[in-house]
C-alpha cells in the first residue's frame, strides 16, 4: 500500500511541503490529489470541491508541474502551450497573451518556435513550470521540481516559485531535499511508508525533537570513534569529515567530560561546536520512527 | 433548463477540447511523411498485387481499393497513440487536465477519422483519372465520412486492451486483426463470388459494408441494399466506441 489513511489540511495561500524519501508515498499523494489515480477509499476536498465527484471542475482551478518531464517533445514550446491553454478552456487571445508573457518571464521567447525535443532539463522544467500557468490555477502542485537541475536552475526555480505563493497562489510541493523544504514551506509533512510522520512548520519540528543536539569536535590525532561514543550522556557518535560529531542530549554535561577525555588521552582539541539539529537530523529521527 | 443549459455547455466544451487533441495528434502523429505514405503505399500495393494478371475491369477493383484505403489509413495511427503517451508520461498530463476520459478518445478518433477520410480521397481521383465513372457520388462521400469514423473507432478499441505502453506490441496485435479482416470483406473477391462460409464470416467485418457500398455508389450496385450498409456501419460505430472507451476506463488506471 503506496498510502495509508492519511489526513492533512493546506490553508489557501499556504507553501506546503511533502517531504519524504523515496517510495514514501509523496508522488502517490499529489497523484490522487491531481486525480490522476483513484484512491481505494477517502475523500480529498481541494478549494471545497471533491476530487472524485467534481473532477472536473476542480482540476479546472489546479496547475501541475508533474515528477516526470512530460511536455510533448514533438511539439514546439509555442504549440504546448496553447494545448494545455485549449484543454483548460482558455479563450484563444488569453491563452496567446499568456503563452508569451510567461515564456517571456521564464527566459524561453526566443525559443518558443523548437521542439522542446532539443530543450535542456532546466529548459523543459521551466516549460512544464509556464504549462501548469496557462490557466492561472489557484493552487499549484509541483512534484520533485528541482529534482534533476543543475544549482543555478535549482535556485532560479526556487526563486520563481517562491514569487508565485507571494502573489497567492497555494502551492503543494513534493520533495526529499531538505534544505528546499526548509527554505520554501510555511509547513512541512513528514511521509514515511505512506504515513504521516509529523505536520508543522520546519522550526517547530526543530525545536521538538529531543536527543539531536549535537557537538562537534576535531583533535590534533586520531582519535577512535568507539572511545567517544562511550562518554556518559553520548547517544551516538559519527565522522564526519576530518570532525566528529556527537549526538547528545544535554550539550553542557557532555562538553565537560569531552575535555576530560582530551585531557585524560593528551589531546588537543582544534575545533569545538554546538549545533541544533537541522531539518535533515529531523527528518531522519522521524522517519526512523515511523 | 438551467440544468440542460449548464450540461449542454459542459458537453460543447468538453468536445471543443477534443478537437485540441485531435489538433496535437495530427500535429504530432499524422503529419509526418512515413504515416501519410505508409498510408496510402500500403492500400495501394496490396491492390496492385491482386490486380496485376487479373482481367478485372477496374470499375470491380477501385471499391476495393477506396475500402482498404479509408481501412488502413483511419486505423493507421490510432491503436498506438495512447501506448506512446503512456511511456512518454504524457497521458498523465491528459489524465490530470480539466477534461473526460471520452474527451480524450473522442480526440483520438477525430484525428483517424480526419486522416482517413482526407487519405481516402486519393483513390477516388485515381479511379477517376484511369477512367471509373462514379455512378453516386454523395453516397460515396457520406460512406467516405461514415466508414472512416467507425474504422477510427476500431482503432482505440485495437489498444484497449491489454493496457500495455508498448506501441510496438500494439500495431503487431491490431495488424494481427486487420489484415484477415481485409481478405474476408469482400475487397479482393465481391461478396457475392465467396463461397457461404466466407460470406457468413464476412457479416462480422465493419469493412464488409463499405466495400458494398463503395460498390454501389461507383458501380451501381451492392450485395445488400445501401441503406442496411449505411445502418450497420453506424452501428458498428457507435459499438466500437462505446465498447472502447468503457474498457479504457477500465483499464485506464493501469496504464498511469
Amino acid at each position: 500500500m503506496a498510502v495509508d489513511n492519511i489526513s492533512f489540511q493546506v490553508e489557501r495561500g499556504e507553501f506546503f511541503g511533502f517531504l519524504g524519501p523515496n517510495a514514501a508515498g509523496k508522488t502517490t499523494t499529489i497523484r490522487m490529489l491531481t486525480g490522476v489515480i483513484k484512491p481505494d477509499e477517502g475523500t480529498a476536498s481541494i478549494l471545497s470541491y471533491d476530487i472524485l465527484r467534481e473532477g472536473l471542475r476542480t482540476k479546472q482551478l489546479m496547475g501541475i508541474v508533474p515528477e516526470m518531464a512530460n511536455a510533448y517533445v514533438d511539439l514546439s514550446a509555442w504549440n504546448n502551450l496553447m494545448l494545455v491553454g485549449e484543454l483548460y478552456g482558455v479563450p484563444k487571445l488569453q491563452r496567446q497573451e499568456r503563452a508569451s508573457r510567461l515564456l517571456k518571464e521564464f527566459e524561453l521567447y526566443e525559443r518558443r518556435k523548437h521542439l522542446v525535443r532539443g530543450f535542456s532539463r532546466g529548459m523543459k522544467q521551466k516549460l512544464l513550470l509556464c504549462m501548469a500557468l496557462v490557466n492561472e490555477p489557484q493552487i499549484l502542485f509541483l512534484d520533485e521540481p528541482t529534482s534533476g537541475l543543475d544549482v543555478g536552475s535549482q535556485r532560479l526555480m526556487r526563486d520563481m516559485i517562491r514569487e508565485l505563493n507571494r502573489n497567492g497562489i497555494t502551492i503543494f510541493l513534493t520533495t526529499h531535499n531538505m534544505e528546499e523544504a526548509n527554505q520554501l514551506c510555511d509547513r512541512i509533512a513528514i511521509i514515511n511508508h505512506g504515513k504521516i510522520a509529523a505536520i508543522d512548520n520546519p522550526e517547530k519540528l526543530r525545536l521538538r525533537s529531543s536527543g539531536l543536539q549535537s557537538i562537534e569536535v576535531s583533535f590534533d590525532k586520531a582519535v577512535s570513534i568507539e572511545e567517544l561514543s562511550k562518554i556518559r550522556g553520548v547517544n551516538e557518535a559519527k565522522k564526519t569529515g576530518d570532525k566528529i560529531r556527537l549526538y547528545v542530549d544535554e550539550t553542557s554535561d557532555v562538553l565537560n567530560k569531552l575535555i576530560d577525555f582530551a585531557r585524560l588521552k593528551r589531546l588537543e582539541i582544534v575545533s569545538l561546536n554546538t549545533l541544533a539539529p537541522t531539518l535533515e537530523d529531523v527528518f531522519l529521527k522521524l522517519v526512523k520512527e515511523s | 433548463m438551467a440544468t440542460f443549459s449548464m450540461e449542454s455547455n459542459l458537453y460543447l466544451e468538453q468536445f471543443k477540447r477534443s478537437i485540441a487533441i485531435a489538433k496535437k495528434n495530427i500535429r504530432i502523429y499524422y503529419s509526418k511523411g512515413p504515416v501519410v505514405i505508409f498510408g496510402i503505399i500500403t492500400p495501394f500495393f496490396l491492390f496492385l498485387s491482386f490486380y496485376i494478371g487479373r482481367n478485372m475491369p477496374a470499375e470491380t477493383l477501385v471499391p476495393g481499393l477506396v475500402g482498404m484505403t479509408a481501412f488502413f489509413t483511419a486505423t493507421s495511427v490510432g491503436p498506438a497513440i495512447v501506448p506512446w503517451e503512456a511511456r512518454a508520461k504524457t497521458l498523465e498530463r491528459l489524465i490530470s487536465s480539466p477534461i473526460s476520459i471520452w474527451t480524450i478518445f473522442l480526440g483520438d478518433v477525430l484525428s483517424s477519422f480526419l486522416f482517413g477520410a482526407v487519405v481516402s480521397i486519393f483513390p477516388v481521383i485515381f479511379g477517376v483519372l484511369i477512367g471509373v465513372k462514379i455512378a453516386s457520388p454523395l453516397i460515396l462521400g457520406f460512406g467516405i465520412v461514415l466508414a472512416t469514423f467507425c474504422f477510427a473507432s476500431f482503432s482505440i478499441l485495437l489498444s484497449a486492451y491489454p493496457p500495455t505502453d508498448s506501441p510496438a506490441s500494439v500495431m503487431m496485435l491490431s495488424s494481427m486483426v486487420k489484415f484477415p479482416l481485409v481478405f474476408i470483406s469482400g475487397i479482393f473477391i465481391p461478396i457475392e463470388d465467396l463461397p457461404a462460409w466466407g460470406r457468413t464470416v464476412s457479416l462480422i467485418s465493419p469493412l464488409t459494408y463499405f466495400t458494398d457500398l463503395a460498390r454501389y455508389s461507383i458501380q451501381g450496385r451492392s450485395f445488400y441494399p445501401f441503406e442496411l450498409d449505411f445502418i450497420l456501419l453506424v452501428a458498428f460505430a457507435v459499438i466500437f466506441l462505446v465498447v472502447a472507451i468503457k474498457i479504457h476506463e477500465r483499464t485506464m488506471q493501469k496504464r498511469l
